[in-house]
């Protein structure tokens, strides 16, 4: 048989040199991410969903607080979505323009569960970090904390809060920032007791690293593959959360509105016949947690070395 | 297990009077009170009324007036917003339709999604598989707060099956849409996790050995894979257990059931804290003691657990 030298000579210097190449990890899991269907689909609805959010004021006719006199009053007849008169979306039962509103409720959502994420992720990291790190009865007393406000039911606090200092945007975000760091800080402990013992921490800690720097420079940098897949699959909680409590209409105020408020308008207007209201923030509420939850998904998969 | 109840129960204890007293200073740092109207009213009135309630006091002995009636006679104090009724006739005006549908939508949350996540698991890659996950990743995204208006919608406003609000315990029509709006998205849930690791166990060595034996297959799953796939699960009761108690707010305010969920929202828009506080803290004592029951059950199915 007659083996082309030169071709198999060309085989293998590119083995190697691939071999030499190698890949790193970060590339691995952005190619399985990439090879995810659902999470590519997820993450192309999130970049819709958020473009909507940031530029579709733009394109809004009217304002959110603009009332349309013309079709006050007979809006289950004049106020559907309609391409002539400008409201894209319908109009609600006072004769506000929907999209503007939708726009405004997507932004006020999509916000609310990035702060919330957000918060979480600096807070529990740090705070899970330090336990983990620093172990002992420190470590013992700061988990203990989690474990007693875990067990409080949360929305009814966060309700209390709410109630007894306004309802304001701000109070919001702090109520939900509260709470929504625990779970982070457990799973960021759990990591960091794993990575606390590795060589690398122990070559700093024999350098004269301090601990806050060590926990700051080697340790939360490698918490961020962990920190990053379950910061996405906060967000829809988040959002969850705040659309629950708008939905009660304890949440956002007027002329301020969220998803869960639109929700809750639109569900108590079904029976008039005048369905676009319920319609588009369900429409975009669920697609943007379809979204959020298929893109963690995908991260997770993506990242977990056991799918290797 | 006693030593590990007793053992659970000395955190459980302080966690609720840590819950109480933190919702009282709460309520004392607050800004405006009950008797914060619109119309002021003169200040030997409210001087009086604060005096009736006793808001006087030093905070300590007020907490401690509230921690003693609560714990001795189990008593909630007056509601502040209708002086003729005590938080507990308000709670327990509501408590018994909250526990009825709760039970219910828990019950059917963990036989429906554990059911479909075993069969998933079971007919794994088939098509009933494919049916199971759709229905769960669906059902994710479906809340109490949109399933109910979804179902009012469909089932009460095109159909006219089913009454679209108000509660009896006579009539179960009633109970339907409330179940199916509070139980879907946690039995989507729970059929996720149950077919994860209901897969994950199918695959393990002990049920390899049980085939090999030549087990018929309906015994190797009731027998061997049920048991240790259901740790996951159980330790995912307790989360499902506080959101179907929250949850119930919303079935309440949309469905009228005139649970303990209504007179919480009643009393935030009101606020009447001594109701807001009362039903906190009952939340609090119910998911303090359904944790307790989730981790006796754990340690009693997973013998890897030490007491």
């Amino acid at each position: 048989m007659v083996i082309d030298e030169q071709k198999m000579k060309s085989l293998s210097t590119k083995l190697v040199q691939d071999e030499v190449r190698g890949r790193s990890p970060w590339a691995d899991a952005r190619k399985r991410f990439i090879r995810n269907k659902g999470a590519m689909l997820g993450l192309i609805i999130l970049v819709l969903v958020s473009i909507f959010a940031i530029i579709g004021g733009y394109f809004a006719v009217w304002s959110n607080e603009e009332l349309d006199f013309s079709v006050m009053g007979q809006v289950a007849q004049m106020g559907q979505p309609s391409f002539a008169n400008g409201h894209y979306f319908g109009t609600d039962n006072l004769g506000r323009d929907l999209f503007a509103r939708v726009v405004q409720g997507t932004q006020i959502s999509l916000m609310v569960g990035v702060v919330g994420a957000g918060i979480a992720v600096i807070v529990g990291t740090l705070y899970g970090a330090t336990a983990g790190y620093v172990g002992g009865r420190t470590d013992q007393i700061m988990m203990r904390t989690v474990d007693i406000l875990m067990s409080i039911p949360y929305m009814f606090v966060l309700i209390l809060l709410l109630v007894m200092f306004g309802r304001s945007m701000s109070m919001l975000f702090l109520g939900i920032g509260l709470i929504s760091w625990l779970d982070m800080s457990r799973i960021v402990r759990g990591q960091t007791l794993s990575l606390k013992n590795r060589e690398f921490i122990e070559a700093a800690r024999a350098t004269g690293v301090p601990a806050w720097k060590i926990i700051i420079r080697h340790i939360v940098p490698n918490l961020l593959g962990v920190v990053a897949v379950y910061a996405t699959l906060l967000v829809p909680l988040m959002i969850l959360t705040e659309s629950f409590i708008s939905f009660l209409g304890l949440g956002v105020q007027e002329p301020l509105t969220s998803w869960g408020a639109l929700i809750s308008e639109g569900a108590g207007t079904m029976n008039y016949g005048t369905l676009w209201q319920l319609a588009f923030p369900l429409f975009f509420f669920v697609i943007t947690l379809f979204g959020f939850f298929f893109v963690g998904d995908g991260l997770r998969d993506a990242l977990d070395p056991k799918e290797r | 297990m006693i030593a590990f109840i007793l053992r659970r129960l000395a955190v459980a204890v302080p966690t609720l009077l840590l819950l109480i007293v933190f919702s009282f200073i709460l309520m004392h740092m607050a800004p405006g009170g009950p008797f914060t109207a619109e119309r002021a009213l003169p200040p030997q009135v409210i001087a009086n009324l604060e005096a009736q309630y006793g808001l006087n006091d030093p905070l300590w002995l007020q907490i401690w007036h509230y921690l003693y009636n609560i714990v001795v006679h189990f008593d909630f104090g007056p509601s502040f917003v209708y002086p003729d009724r005590s938080v507990n006739q308000l709670i327990a005006a509501g408590f018994p339709v909250t526990l009825t549908y709760g039970i219910l939508s828990f019950v059917s949350a963990i036989v429906l999604g554990v059911s479909l996540g075993v069969v998933a698991a079971i007919w794994h890659n088939s098509w009933v598989d494919y049916i199971a996950v759709g229905i769960s990743i669906g059902a994710q995204v479906l809340p109490n707060f949109v399933m109910a208006p979804l179902l009012v919608l469909v089932l009460t406003l095109w159909y006219r099956l089913l009454p679209g609000g108000g509660w009896s315990f006579s009539d179960p029509s009633f109970w339907i849409m409330p179940v199916i709006a509070l139980a879907t998205s946690y039995m989507a849930s729970i059929a996720r996790i149950t077919r994860s690791s209901m897969l994950e166990v199918l695959g393990s060595n002990h049920i390899r050995t049980a085939r090999a034996k030549g087990m018929p297959e309906y015994r190797v799953i009731i027998r061997h894979a049920l048991k240790p796939a259901m740790l996951p699960v159980i330790s995912y009761l307790g989360p499902v257990f506080v959101s179907m108690i929250t949850g119930s707010v919303v079935i309440d305010m949309y469905f009228s059931t005139g649970g303990i969920g209504k007179a919480f929202v009643d009393s935030a828009l009101n606020r009447d804290y001594a109701v807001m506080m009362g039903v906190t803290i009952l939340v609090g004592a119910l998911t303090i003691l359904f944790n307790l029951i989730v981790d006796v059950l754990y340690a009693w199915i997973d013998p890897k657990i030490r007491y």
